[in-house]
């Protein structure tokens, strides 16, 4: 099977889709000519046309509003948003328009559309090349939101998005576009191995990334996008601890998978949540809102969440920011011991 | 890189009609059929008395909020004479004649105003937002200005279609400082989609006159700095506007890109029924620009050719009157939307925490402390 990066297996689902269905364009800065400036869309152009890969003027609104109007036509656009630090220009167009298009015109007007988008940090990027913006994005209803971890979800997601009859923001975790580890490559991964052909990862399905030993204090630790690799490594880092970590990879915001945290949660009794964003209003507060609601009266010690402070994203001390897998074991450890 | 020869911006008012009811341009008349225009001036004079009654029943607490397009008449019903159904209109919230004379039933237009189980948005939006799709109107927004990329995203999308039509979207002068017409023009100029962007300028963005809101004398001037068309359009005169419209189209069809029509008008009305315009605005100021109304300049030239009379103005306006007010009757005594639509059409299909979210309000109904039972809610 072969072995591909998160870059080469978006690019390799853009070209299936835009193979079989001729009403898939895309659409977004520097992404005809050049590729993408993540190379994403390398060589699509020349195989697809400049009608079919548009390279945009410069206006994040203008990308996000033509698609619509395009989504809305019959067309099933791809726009791609370079970074989503640049995404608030459109975010009227995003939650006001194509979160409500279905729903304020009674179903008269559906706007399946995909909007492709690199967040989180570790790219020494700074304050705008580095936001995770998700929570915001999945406050609004109507909008569904799927975050990859791995080249074989990469690819599947979005051929399932592509298929999705509603609007769809991909967040695609740019620090491990090209490995799961800095100064890594995905060949070693199992998820590297990416079919080749049309398959999808079903939407709002949860992965378990990591199963249970069998070996310690079991300890639910869930989080999704580039932190699954970290969190990853913090299960490594506490089996010596006595720790059992069943990793799960949310893949779907919205809808999220609740059957599947709940089942994990009630088994082990202990739950953290890991986000890249800040922490205050973050994705993982939800989630750790749900596991009080449903599993309460499994828990064997009050949830805890690693996540981004609540500062603005910072460039030269970004490591000393993001969370590791140093403070992801810490907490597990704190969740393990709670008496 | 050299932009091609940039298409022609006009700034003198295209006008066919003059105020008093003489011809400028006999030629353009003979290409309309006089007796479509005695139709589209007894739709004109319909929706006069629609806007007025509307008002008076809003001001009579049996609607919650409405938008009269009074004085803007011949720029929603000439743009939509002169396109083809198969063509797409994206209304701001002042043009309800483009869905209207497309044949958007009226009982429907008025089962939106009181939000009824028949409103097609199933009553999930304001008074006067309604979407009409059997006529290629799409649903209208209330931030202002967002139509205006997704027009050209869609005119952009039947050219790669090979279809043959294009698409107009509809905006008051004040929304022309939003970020969205910059980023639509601009978008649409580039990739010459076949869009018309129809600016009406009727002098006020709610209270603020356009000196407040712009420093150019023209809106129309800003085509050239997207490269694409512009046209200053009497929008009084219902036959310049078709004249305009038509010849933007034509433009587009051809494959030469966009226009920008600015239409110049005035607000006859207030902004809507939450506005006072006494508070911003001279009597003598109004009752210059009521001397320009498009309804009785049109009125003269018909009478001139045989074609109007005042029995029929009474008739005209007597007929739509009992429409509109047998429509709102009628309205008023359909319920409400189900309640289960509340959760419909957020996804394609309700997401188990939809699901769950429409469980938990079925049991708050049914317990007797609910404040949608308590209002009279069924």
């Amino acid at each position: 099977m072969p072995t591909m990066n998160i870059i080469q297996a978006v690019n390799d689902a853009l070209d299936l889709a835009m193979a079989a269905d001729k009403d898939v364009v895309i659409l977004g800065e520097d992404v005809g000519k050049f590729g993408g400036v993540f190379r994403a869309t390398v060589g699509l152009q020349e195989k697809y046309g400049e009608d079919r890969v548009i390279d945009t003027p410069l206006a994040e609104a203008g990308i996000i509003g033509a698609a619509i109007g395009m989504a809305i036509y019959g067309l099933r656009p791809v726009a791609e948003i370079q970074f989503s630090d640049f995404i608030f220009p459109a975010y009227d167009q995003i939650v006001n328009e194509l979160a409500k298009f279905r729903y304020r015109s009674g179903g008269e007007y559906p706007c399946p559309m995909v909007i492709r988008t690199p967040f989180g940090g570790g790219i020494r990027g700074g304050h705008y090349h580095s936001q995770s913006p998700e929570a915001t994005f999945a406050h609004h209803a109507g909008l569904v939101c799927v975050a990859p971890s791995n080249p074989y979800d990469a690819k599947g997601l979005l051929l399932a998005a592509l298929a999705s009859p509603d609007p769809v923001m991909v967040f695609e975790p740019k620090r491990i576009y090209r490995g799961p580890a800095h100064g890594t490559n995905w060949s070693a991964h199992p998820k590297g191995e990416v079919p080749a052909g049309h398959y999808t990862v079903p939407i709002g399905k949860a992965d378990i990334a990591r199963p249970l030993r069998g070996k310690g204090i079991p300890v639910s630790l869930i989080t999704y996008g580039a932190m699954v690799e970290t969190c990853r490594e913090a299960a490594t880092k506490v089996e010596a601890d006595g720790i059992d970590v069943e990793l799960i990879d949310l893949r779907t915001l919205v809808p999220y998978d609740l059957p599947a945290i709940v089942e994990s949660v009630s088994r082990t009794g202990r739950a953290v949540v890991a986000n890249e964003a800040p922490k205050t209003c973050g994705f993982a507060a939800e989630i750790v809102a749900l596991i009080m609601e449903h599993c309460f009266d499994w828990l064997q010690a009050p949830p805890l969440r690693v996540t981004g402070y609540d500062t603005p994203f910072p460039y030269t001390l970004e490591a000393a920011y993001l969370p590791d897998s140093g403070r992801v074991a810490t907490a597990l450890r704190s969740v393990a011991r709670y008496k | 890189m050299a932009a091609s020869q940039p298409p022609p911006v006009e700034i003198a008012p295209l006008r066919v009609l003059r105020a008093d009811g003489t011809i400028l341009d006999p030629e353009f008349i003979d290409s309309v059929p006089a007796s479509d225009i005695a139709r589209l001036y007894a739709a004109m004079v319909a929706q006069r008395v629609y806007d007025d009654r509307m008002i008076k029943m809003q001001r009579q607490g049996r609607l919650g909020f409405y938008l009269a397009c009074t004085g803007e008449e011949a720029c929603a019903y000439g743009p939509a004479y002169a396109l083809r159904d198969d063509d797409w209109m994206f209304p701001a919230y002042r043009e309800p004649g483009v869905a209207l004379w497309r044949g958007f039933p009226l009982q429907t237009w008025v089962d939106n105003l009181v939000g009824n189980c028949d409103d097609p948005v199933k009553g999930r939006q304001m008074p006067v937002h309604w979407s009409a799709r059997a006529q290629n109107v799409v649903s209208i927004s209330s931030p202002v200005g967002t139509q205006i990329p997704q027009c050209a995203g869609t005119a952009y999308a039947m050219r790669q279609r090979g279809d043959d039509a294009v698409a107009i979207c509809f905006f008051g002068e004040g929304t022309s400082s939003e970020g969205d017409f910059h980023v639509g023009l601009n978008f649409a100029g580039v990739a010459k989609a076949p869009a018309i962007f129809f600016c009406r300028n009727n002098g006020y963005a709610i209270s603020t006159p356009y000196e407040k809101t712009t420093a150019t004398p023209h809106i129309a001037l800003r085509a050239l700095g997207y490269g694409i068309r512009g046209q200053v359009v009497d929008g009084n005169d219902l036959f310049a506007v078709i004249k305009a419209v038509r010849e933007a189209a034509a433009f587009a069809r051809a494959g030469h890109g966009p226009t920008l029509i600015e239409a110049k008008t005035y607000r006859l009305a207030a902004h809507s029924t939450s506005d006072d315009p006494k508070a911003y605005r001279s009597r003598e100021e109004e009752a210059e620009a009521a001397a320009q109304d498009p309804l009785p300049r049109l009125r003269r030239w018909l009478e001139a050719q045989g074609l109007w009379d005042e029995a029929r103005e009474q008739q005209t306006q007597a007929e739509a009157s009992e429409a509109i007010l047998a429509a709102l009757a009628r309205a008023e005594a359909k319920p409400h939307p189900p309640l289960t639509t509340l959760f419909d059409d957020v996804f394609a299909a309700r997401t188990p925490l939809l699901e769950a979210q429409a469980l938990e309000l079925a049991a708050h109904l049914s317990s007797g402390d609910s404040a949608y039972r308590a209002s009279g809610g069924h």
